[in-house]
């Protein structure tokens, strides 16, 4: 956001990031140099970086706070997972399957997130925070006291218990309150997973360089300039916010068709899943799109590395976040970086040579 | 009809500890115009101050109380003072709030850290007996009592100290125009501190108020309270006193009633559903005055 | 039929009268001034031909159309656009990207056309850029279109946002103190700009302004407000030599 200008170039760089970090994962695999652990990772990373990037496009390109996106990310988990067992043994093709979970989970969260941002995003910014905050708190709280079951008469919902589903001799219940939905095909795989890291980074980047994405940064700089010369704001805002969900949405359905028990718990779908998808952001850069790449993908697979600072890990995002912003943004620390800048020292140092050189 | 009395005066016991957290949002927003994000986590520090004082330490409750407002106060201070001074000239909106959702969470993970996830029982501060009216129908529990006395009183004796003292003059002064103020030699910085050390100790009283009348106490127990209170004071009206009042108290009986007449689970949903209705209708809130952007 | 047709507007804040009264008639082709001491009203005459406040009374006619009740974005599609007495750039973005901003309404693709990168993507943005280009060199920025728009120098900030405005199509400008804060200098610059923008695009412009001297250099017309209500109104010279004007600027 600061000071560079990002042509095309740049985007190939981020592009070739992915793929190179693809090729390399495939080549450890097949040498068999990659420890079970480790491939375990490697869809989660996919799942953080498109996390991370869809936010990004909401912190930094259109600059409102969004603490809700796990909620967005839940809603997509469930509604893909849900489709798939309903269609387990319909469509038994699993790729056709999952590209069509895949869609459902994404327009579910997107429509979720039109609703939401529809009456907030009219208003100042922290307001927004608060309400995708509660959202997400409460798609967090309904996913776990809901049940679900199908039989050959549909859906049964139940927010009680699963007796109370009513379900026929052939029914089988799909979410199981607390439990959540267990055995949820494994559609999902690393190779899907870098695909759809890529359409996440094509949609945004070529977005953000066309008229809609200029319009969307233009509100973000200037709200009342963006009025004048005719950009309707409201519009904007919920174009970028509705995108955003939607591709958290599309994370979430890579995430749920990727473990044997999805439960919706603080640190799977609620505030604290939330805070950090934003250290991902925050520690990438604000707006840097390749910053969220790499700070989600070093931060999921950091805590398997440093498995002894578990219970301090999360002390610690708050202090970078912390100390992020203070060092990004404040005034005094600024003027001190710049005063002890590598640059600056060299010039220093360059004066005080060539003064040796006139002596 | 009597169980909705009962009703009615624990919502309104509530919602005065809504009220209370809901003062310290307001003021800090009206004077230094942010979301203290981290403001809910003080009362869980507050808490977490008592308990240790009292079942850990052993001291005698009134020290604990007392401990537990200075340490929020100073905290308070320090918060303002190491991660919101340094922002304020220049920063967005949108930087400050993340700062401040770090500050939360620093706070939450530090008491995980010292305290452990087990849910602490917080044994009761107010040892008033239940009082019991028409045969024992209507009881209102000492908690109740002292909630709601607490409540008054503090809110009297903020609206005489903003009236009446010239700090709370100051405080009105640098909520209109932090520039003028500083003009006519208000300590501007001096002024906001204050702010953060009034809220932060009214923080440390709704703890001790909120847990004894719900002792379970946990690294969390603050965040859901503080964003309720936030709802309150939107609702009230951002910067007013009295709308915090009204806000938390209307909050607190529609949370109480959600939860006997619909469904416990569903009390959260219907708070967050005022809120997005309140923002609809009336972004300002009951007694909010309207803030224009200069242009 | 006038351009600008302006009678008895009026608007207040909080009991106090803002703006009483106001009316004006601006021709098409005009350069007109309206100028007053400090707190005179001016900006809020602004606000409210632009759609930012809603007028308590008075009526708005831009070629005989009502606009007085628009939405901001309305009203610029209707043909007005303006700049702000505190520079709004859109700082993050480059040079180029600001101006083509300004062509937002202008030309025409889908938020799907341009993620897929489809010809009609490229063709738009091709003539976007010519136009953005043409106008960059008028303000002669085009050695700085790639610049952040924060990054340029403050007389070249003031150029960019007439720039931007300009690239909305207008046919009423509004200036709000293009001169303020500017060097001799870059003000009899900015003066030759003016009135080369006024030629080349043809275009009536109404203008706020402190500095006396581009006041009488450039403008026609003045009126001339004095707490929120209209002091006196007519050509330049003869406004300039009122003695009602002389005391509103320099006191009694």
């Amino acid at each position: 956001m600061k000071s560079k200008i990002t042509k095309g170039k740049d985007n190939l760089i981020t592009y070739g990031i992915v793929l190179i970090s693809y090729v390399i994962a495939q080549i450890l695999i097949s040498a068999g140099q990659m420890s079970y652990l480790l491939q375990g990772l490697l869809v989660p990373i996919c799942v953080s970086v498109i996390l991370a990037v869809s936010l990004n496009l909401t912190v930094g390109i259109l600059g409102e706070l969004s603490l809700g996106h796990a909620g967005f990310m839940c809603l997509g988990a469930y509604f893909g997972a849900i489709f798939t067992h309903c269609m387990k043994d319909i469509i038994t093709f699993s790729p056709l399957r999952f590209f069509l979970a895949l869609l459902i989970g994404a327009v579910v969260a997107g429509f979720f997130g039109f609703l939401i941002g529809m009456p907030v995003l009219r208003l100042r910014g922290d307001y927004l925070a608060i309400v995708t905050l509660a959202f997400g708190e409460i798609i967090k709280n309904v996913a776990n006291a809901l049940y679900l079951g199908i039989d050959r008469n549909g859906l049964h919902i139940s927010l009680k218990d699963s007796l109370s589903l009513n379900l026929e001799e052939d029914g089988t219940v799909i979410i199981k309150g607390a439990q959540g939905i267990i055995s949820t095909p494994r559609d999902a795989n690393f190779t899907i997973g870098v695909i759809l890291i890529l359409i996440t980074l094509f949609i945004i980047m070529n977005l953000v360089k066309s008229r809609d994405g200029r319009a969307i940064m233009a509100i973000r700089d200037n709200r009342i300039a963006a009025e004048s010369i005719g950009i309707n704001i409201t519009k904007y805002k919920l174009m970028a916010f509705s995108l955003s969900a939607a591709l958290a949405g599309i994370a979430g359905v890579l995430y749920s068709h990727n473990i044997s028990s999805l439960v919706a718990t603080t640190n799977t779908f609620g505030y604290n899943m939330s805070i950090l998808i934003l250290v991902y952001v925050v520690l990438g850069g604000i707006g840097n799109i390749r910053g969220s790449i790499i700070a989600a993908a070093i931060l999921t697979l950091l805590p398997e590395v440093l498995r002894f600072l578990d219970e301090q890990r999360m002390l610690i995002y708050a202090i970078v976040l912390i100390a992020m912003m203070l060092f990004r943004w404040s005034p005094q620390i600024i003027a001190w970086r710049e005063q002890h800048s590598l640059k600056n020292l060299l010039q220093k140092f360059k004066k005080t040579t060539s003064k040796k050189e006139v002596r | 009809m009597m169980s909705f009395l009962n009703h009615l005066i624990r919502g309104i016991s509530l919602g005065s500890v809504y009220a209370i957290i809901a003062l310290g949002y307001t003021m800090v927003y009206g004077i230094a115009k942010m979301l203290n994000f981290a403001h809910g986590d003080v009362i869980m520090v507050g808490s977490f101050a008592i308990y240790w004082g009292v079942s850990m330490q052993g001291l005698p409750p009134v020290l604990a109380i007392l401990l537990s407002i200075v340490l929020c106060t100073v905290m308070g201070i320090t918060i303002e003072f190491i991660a919101y001074r340094p922002l304020r000239q220049s920063a967005s909106s949108l930087v400050v709030l993340i700062t401040a959702i770090g500050v939360s969470y620093f706070l939450q993970n530090l008491a995980l850290l010292i305290f452990g996830a087990n849910t602490k029982t917080f044994t009761s501060m107010i040892p008033l007996e239940t009082l019991r009216f028409a045969g024992g129908d209507i009881s209102i529990s000492g908690e109740a009592i002292v909630t709601m006395l607490c409540c008054l009183i503090i809110m009297t004796g903020l609206t005489l100290f903003i009236r009446k003292t010239k700090p709370g003059q100051a405080m009105l002064a640098v909520s209109e125009d932090k520039g003028a103020a500083q003009l006519m030699g208000i300590n501007v910085n001096g002024t906001i501190s204050l702010t953060f050390a009034i809220g932060s100790g009214l923080a440390a009283i709704a703890g001790l108020l909120l847990c004894s009348a719900y002792p379970a106490l946990t690294p969390y127990t603050g965040s859901m309270p503080g964003i309720k209170a936030f709802v309150a004071a939107v609702f009230g009206g951002i910067g007013s006193i009295p709308g915090a009042l009204i806000g938390g108290v209307v909050l607190g009986i529609i949370e109480t009633l959600g939860k006997a007449y619909i469904s416990s689970q569903m009390a959260d949903v219907i708070v967050f559903i005022v809120l997005i209705i309140v923002l609809l209708v009336k972004p300002t809130g009951l007694l909010g005055r309207k803030l224009q952007e200069k242009v | 039929m006038a351009l600008l047709e302006v009678t008895n507007l009026s608007i207040s804040f909080g009991g106090l009268r803002a703006v009483e009264d106001f009316s004006v008639s601006i021709e098409k082709g005009q350069l007109y001034g309206l100028i007053g001491p400090n707190g005179a009203g001016k900006t809020t005459v602004f606000n409210l031909l632009t759609g930012v406040y809603k007028p308590d009374e008075g009526l708005i006619h831009l070629e005989g159309k009502n606009i007085t009740n628009l939405r901001t974005i309305d009203i610029n599609k209707e043909g007005i656009a303006r700049t702000f007495q505190n520079i709004r750039l859109f700082k993050n973005l480059t040079v180029l990207d600001n101006v083509k901003a300004g062509l937002h309404n202008r030309y025409h693709y889908s938020a799907i056309e341009g993620i897929l990168r489809l010809p009609r993507f490229h063709k738009t943005e091709k003539i976007m850029n010519e136009k953005a280009y043409e106008l960059l060199k008028v303000f002669e920025l085009e050695g700085e279109a790639d610049y952040l728009a924060a990054n340029l120098p403050y007389g070249k900030q003031r150029k960019l946002e007439i720039a931007r405005a300009l690239a909305t199509g207008p046919r009423l400008l509004l200036l709000d103190e293009p001169a303020a804060g500017m060097n001799p200098n870059e003000t009899k610059e900015l003066m030759d700009t003016i009135r080369f923008v006024r030629k080349e695009f043809d275009m009536t412009i109404l203008l706020i302004e402190h500095d006396m001297k581009l006041v009488a250099g450039i403008c026609e017309e003045l009126t001339v407000l004095n707490f929120g209500k209209i002091l006196t109104s007519g050509e330049t010279s003869e406004v300039l030599n009122d003695s009602r004007v002389i005391t509103a600027y320099l006191g009694e």
